[in-house]
């Protein structure tokens, strides 16, 4: 049911993540050159640029398709871009594949770059009553409260331990050591985690996750292009979900002070609905995932993806962790990149960056953080203002 | 008595105080802020909203604590002389919602349980506005 609908991975590239001080555009652009060189397509074969956009200096419109287009050399290709927060590369990666199902272009890039502004993320100045965002700082709630309450919620209500959300952070440092494109590759033991100050209980600073600069570049295409250029056993990308939270919204969700009033219609998880609506897409089930990348801002919401994700039941992805199981080497590993423990986040390129991953993965070519056998991957994100993507991989 | 922090979020009754909140008046879904435009179920086109005062008091759904100080607005005071605050999520039964708040002073994140009674309370930020905060009823 799904096979018609699959368009076909040729090639991806990443920039390494890090605190580069450079322009984002030098990052997409070396990301874009290397997808190309790995698909074997040439710049001037692409006739799509998809662009993943995020807001910097106040406008949008810069970190835009058409700007990474003009430093790989304008060759009339048409162009887009999305934004849709930590999601805008999986909508960059949907609008490639509606023009390649319906037949507007057979190749496509996607794209999505990000040097991350220096200092903390605050609201602009003013007295805005009625900016969510300035309200909750007004009163005190910045953004690593609201992964906390979820980790604090799994203490309460499952038993987790400040240790299982050390054990993540340990598991992902681990993935992360061998990855070139990872900024922080250093394994961690329990004892330095413990050490590390809390920020927001039961969330200590090595519990969060950075923010970093980086690229990633995908090339795309029709599945019968793909067989023209002898790529016919590409990886292909079976489910794109980029689905909104349905009302009652069951979390509160940053930067809000409150949940949906679920008086009216039944409280909803979003993260859950994410997963759910690319399993029908692509017509398989958990039980098919070999691998999975998930948006780990916390170490305990790792474990809410996994459940999310349905690769166990509700309150048990801790004692998966526990198992190794989510280990590679694991029946199930998560996050073999090292996911944004180690990577930080890069929001334009987060989404596709999971998407290279498992690429790499499914073609067998992620030497020592390698999952043996991977066939199906899922990557899960969720970013503000009710964004979100979940996107499957199949060999 | 101090000025709110946010005009109209909050009753500045000082022993029982409520959130203010708005209902439709179609399907009866609570808004918390106010919301006066459009209702937000997507089976309800109601525009038409009551203001009403909410629940005072919730069940203790999750908490944590700001260890740092908080970046502005939020009220500063030297770094040294910060002492850092509880936050709960608290669940009101009637209204099936979730509502944030700090935890009133010499409350700790060791003091607070899941499940939990807590009631709404009014204390000061450092530039003397007041606030809503949340509170552990204790049972005698
Ligand atoms: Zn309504």
């Amino acid at each position: 049911m799904s096979t018609n609908k699959d368009i076909a991975i040729l090639g991806v590239g990443m920039h390494p993540w890090g605190k580069w001080g450079k322009n984002f555009v030098e990052y997409g652009v070396v990301a874009a050159r290397a997808a190309l060189k790995d698909a074997g397509v040439n710049w001037r074969d692409i006739q799509f640029v998809s662009g993943a956009a995020t807001i910097r200096n106040g406008y949008p419109g810069q970190v835009a398709g058409a700007t990474f287009a003009q430093a790989l050399g304008w060759q009339g290709a048409q162009v887009n871009t999305s934004y849709a927060a930590c999601a805008s590369g999986s909508q960059a990666l949907a609008a490639a594949r509606s023009k390649i199902l319906s037949g507007e272009c057979e190749v496509a890039l996607v794209i999505g770059a990000d040097t991350t502004p220096k200092g903390f993320l605050k609201p602009q100045p003013g007295d805005r009553p009625d900016d969510p965002d300035w309200v909750r700082f007004r009163i005190g709630i910045t953004n690593p409260t609201y992964f906390a309450l979820y980790a604090r919620r799994r203490i309460e209500l499952y038993g987790d331990t400040l240790g299982d959300f050390a054990a993540v952070k340990i598991k992902n440092a681990k993935h992360g050591l061998s990855n070139v494109n990872a900024r922080y590759r250093k394994a961690f033991t329990a004892a330095e985690v413990a050490a590390s100050p809390m920020v927001a209980d039961p969330l200590r600073l090595m519990d969060i996750c950075a923010t970093s600069d980086g690229a990633a570049a995908i090339i795309v295409s029709s599945r019968e292009y793909a067989k023209r250029i002898g790529r016919a056993k590409a990886p292909r990308i079976a489910a794109i979900s980029t689905v909104t939270p349905t009302f009652a919204s069951a979390l509160v969700e940053m930067p809000d002070i409150a949940t949906d009033s679920a008086v009216a219609a039944p409280a909803q998880s979003f993260r859950a609905a994410l997963p759910k609506k690319a399993y029908e897409e692509a017509g398989i089930g958990p039980k098919d995932v070999s691998v999975a990348e998930v948006y780990d801002l916390s170490t305990a919401l790792e474990l809410d993806w996994i459940e999310d994700l349905q690769l166990c039941a509700r309150g048990e992805a801790a004692g998966l962790l526990r198992e190794g199981a989510t280990a590679v080497g694991g029946r199930i590993p998560v996050n073999p990149s090292g996911g944004l423990a180690c990577f930080g986040e890069a929001v334009p390129a987060q989404a596709l960056a999971q998407v290279c991953e498992l690429t790499w993965q499914l073609r067998g070519e992620a030497g020592e953080r390698q999952v043996a056998n991977a066939k199906v991957g899922i990557t899960a994100n969720q970013g503000l203002f009710g964004h979100g993507s979940s996107v499957i991989l199949k060999a | 008595m101090n000025a709110p922090v946010l005009e109209g979020w909050f009753t500045l009754d000082a022993d029982k105080p409520h959130l203010l909140g708005t209902r439709c008046t179609a399907c009866g879904t609570y808004y918390f802020p106010k919301l006066k435009t459009f209702c937000r179920n997507p089976d309800c086109a109601s525009e038409t909203f009551e203001d009403v005062p909410l629940s005072r008091s919730g069940k203790l759904w999750s908490f944590t604590n700001a260890a740092y100080q908080p970046p502005e607005p939020y009220a500063q005071v030297d770094k040294d002389a910060f002492q850092p605050f509880a936050i709960a999520a608290v669940e009101l039964e009637k209204e099936k919602m979730i509502v944030l708040g700090q935890v009133v002073a010499g409350i700790g994140v060791e003091s607070l349980k899941a499940g939990m009674a807590m009631e709404l309370k009014l204390e000061p930020l450092a530039d003397g506005k007041l606030t809503w905060k949340w509170k552990p009823v204790v049972s005698r």
